[in-house]
């Protein structure tokens, strides 16, 4: 299967992240020759194996549901992108 | 006394514990030697003054049962340390100032170590060369045209440098143990679930775990005794008697059965590999060890496996970086605009390529074909691992297909690129414990190592096999001093 320019621009638009033309096109090189070394994958049958998703595999602890870390939000406001003591200020993300 | 830069860390620690040296002696020589080595690159933050603040303050009050008493460390930039900025090498986290520490660093912390700086690395940890880094790639000590490795690419120069008497890096592919074989010292990744990944910045959070980068074996039993314990903030942590690493050390070997897997002898591997692994089954049959031959038929899958697994979980871990959350930000149009711009300038091409690809395998249509498919020869390769470990208690393989290459031969053939982690990917995979040796010199005079796998949490007896054959390599690397500035 190759990836064409068109799909290389559907992916960015996907990732989030702008390419002008001459980073697409290079892209477009890179991501068929990647998968197509990727393709070898296909000469293994797989019906019948379950996917293996993570080596824990364990079920995940529980515990209660309870406050650890206090007085911990001036903390916290420090890393807010616009200074403001109360708030932690970003650009609108939801209309 | 020889020079303080010279002795291992097991060596200041008992020097430190017998008074014959101070932390501020320690500290000040390796703050001055690093001060001298700019020209490798390596660190991106430094913390001298507050490290010898910190060696004073131990020295009016020290605490001789800490296992690392007021030893200074520099580590990998992708553990987040509080108040110390941690980039994770990339421009999309240039001012990003954690308010929180690591459980591993906090680890180190509080046996006794002290923050010397923070290292530098590929961007997010993705890359064989430490040339992905925003903050310029690495040089290495033992040649200045070579690369260092990656992802840890600074950790491995710096120790090898001796800018730091021990460091601790991170390996999802490779990223602990191919520097360290580059470098000519000792990485070790532990099994998956060892170390807790809380703080680490993630990359591929199935794949990912935090090790130590040594100067030789007893370091590395040493800190990996220090940075592992069960933590209740990774969710992914288990909880296991953990060894006293360094004080079980043992040289006997006796009757270890140690497996040779036929599938790593790749095509054109060279004559010095083949050596090296020879030389290498040689010192464990001396060591009174048992080589046994054995297969693991679906090693070739791994690479490809691996390069749809950690990119598309690379992709989701990388969404949060949009310029809403975090410092950096290019403002758009609009608000889609912002998070393409926003990510377009903060991401470097490495991490880009594997955001795309990541994305592509979970994207509708292709995730059965793709991310499901790898998931499923996931489950193989880590079956072809339980089924010889049911005869044999160790591997043997080579740390990397080659030594060291120079810096700018792969970056443009990310595929090439891709194949140095032929050898180290498939522990990643299966999540077990692997340790990279320094092993031998090839033509050009560049190290080599040789790794021992493990079975999941058997991390003691992969370090008793490398620390048998330490000794009977008996590997000395002349370390020129090219680099330095007075």
């Amino acid at each position: 299967m190759s990836i064409d320019l068109k799909t290389v621009k559907h992916i960015s638009k996907l990732s989030r992240i702008s390419l002008d033309e001459q980073k697409a096109k290079k892209l477009e090189t890179d991501l068929n020759s990647i998968f197509k070394w990727i393709e070898q994958l296909n000469e293994l049958k797989t019906e019948n194996i379950e996917p293996l998703s993570s080596i824990a595999e364990t079920k995940l602890r529980l515990r209660k549901d309870e406050i650890k870390s206090k007085n911990i939000r001036e903390e916290i406001l420090k890393n807010s992108p616009d200074e403001n003591k109360d708030f932690f200020v970003v650009p609108k993300v939801v209309e | 006394m020889s020079n303080i830069t010279d002795l291992s860390l097991s060596e200041l620690v008992s020097n430190v514990k017998n008074k014959k040296l101070s932390s501020h002696d320690v500290t000040s020589e390796y703050v001055e030697r690093s001060k001298k080595s700019k020209n490798l690159n390596t660190y991106i933050e430094e913390t001298f003054e507050a490290a010898l603040k910190k060696a004073k303050e131990f020295d009016s009050k020290p605490d001789f049962n800490k296992k690392l008493p007021g030893i200074p460390i520099a580590i990998k930039d992708l553990f987040c340390t509080r108040n110390v900025k941690t980039t994770a090498s990339s421009k999309i986290l240039n001012n990003f100032i954690p308010t929180y520490e690591s459980t591993v660093t906090q680890n180190l912390w509080n046996d006794g170590a002290i923050l010397l700086g923070k290292l530098n690395c590929d961007e997010f940890a993705m890359g064989s060369s430490n040339e992905t880094s925003y903050f310029g790639n690495v040089i290495s000590p033992i040649d200045k045209d070579l690369v260092p490795g990656g992802s840890s690419g600074g950790s491995a120069s710096a120790l090898a440098a001796k800018l730091t008497p021990a460091t601790i890096g991170t390996d999802t592919g490779g990223s602990i143990r191919q520097p360290a074989s580059f470098t000519g010292t000792v990485g070790l990744k532990p099994t998956y679930g060892s170390c807790s990944r809380y703080g680490i910045v993630a990359f591929a959070s199935s794949l990912d775990q935090a090790g130590p980068m040594t100067r030789n074996v007893n370091d590395a039993a040493l800190l990996l005794e220090v940075m592992s314990s069960f933590d209740n903030k990774d969710s992914t942590s288990v909880d296991f008697k953990r060894p006293m690493y360094s004080k079980d050390l043992s040289k006997d070997i006796k009757g270890k059965k140690i497996g040779i897997p036929k599938e790593y002898r790749v095509d054109g591997m060279s004559e010095e590999i083949e050596k090296l692994w020879e030389d290498g089954k040689n010192y464990l049959k001396d060591c009174g060890a048992e080589i046994i031959d054995v297969s693991l038929p679906h090693t070739k899958f791994a690479l490809p496996t691996y390069y749809i697994v950690a990119p598309a979980e690379a992709s989701s871990n990388l969404a949060r970086y949009d310029g809403v959350k975090y410092g950096f930000r290019t403002e758009g149009n609009n608000l889609i605009d912002m998070y393409e711009k926003t990510r377009s300038a903060g991401f470097g091409d490495e991490v880009k390529r594997r955001i795309m690809i990541g994305t592509y395998v979970l994207s509708s249509g292709y995730y059965d074909a793709y991310y499901l498919k790898a998931q499923k020869v996931r489950r193989l390769i880590k079956n072809d691992f339980n089924n010889i470990f049911q005869k044999v208690d160790a591997i043997l393989t080579p740390s990397t297909p080659s030594s060291a290459f120079k810096i700018g031969d792969k970056s443009n053939d990310p595929v090439s690129m891709y194949l140095n982690d032929i050898f180290t990917v498939p522990v990643n995979l299966a999540g077990l414990p692997g340790i990279s040796i320094p092993a031998g010199l090839d033509k050009k005079g560049y190290p080599l190592g040789l790794q021992i796998i493990g079975k999941s949490f058997d991390e003691q007896n992969i370090l008793n096999i490398a620390y048998s054959m330490e000794d009977k390599i008996n590997f000395k690397f002349n370390l020129k001093e090219w680099w330095m500035n007075d």
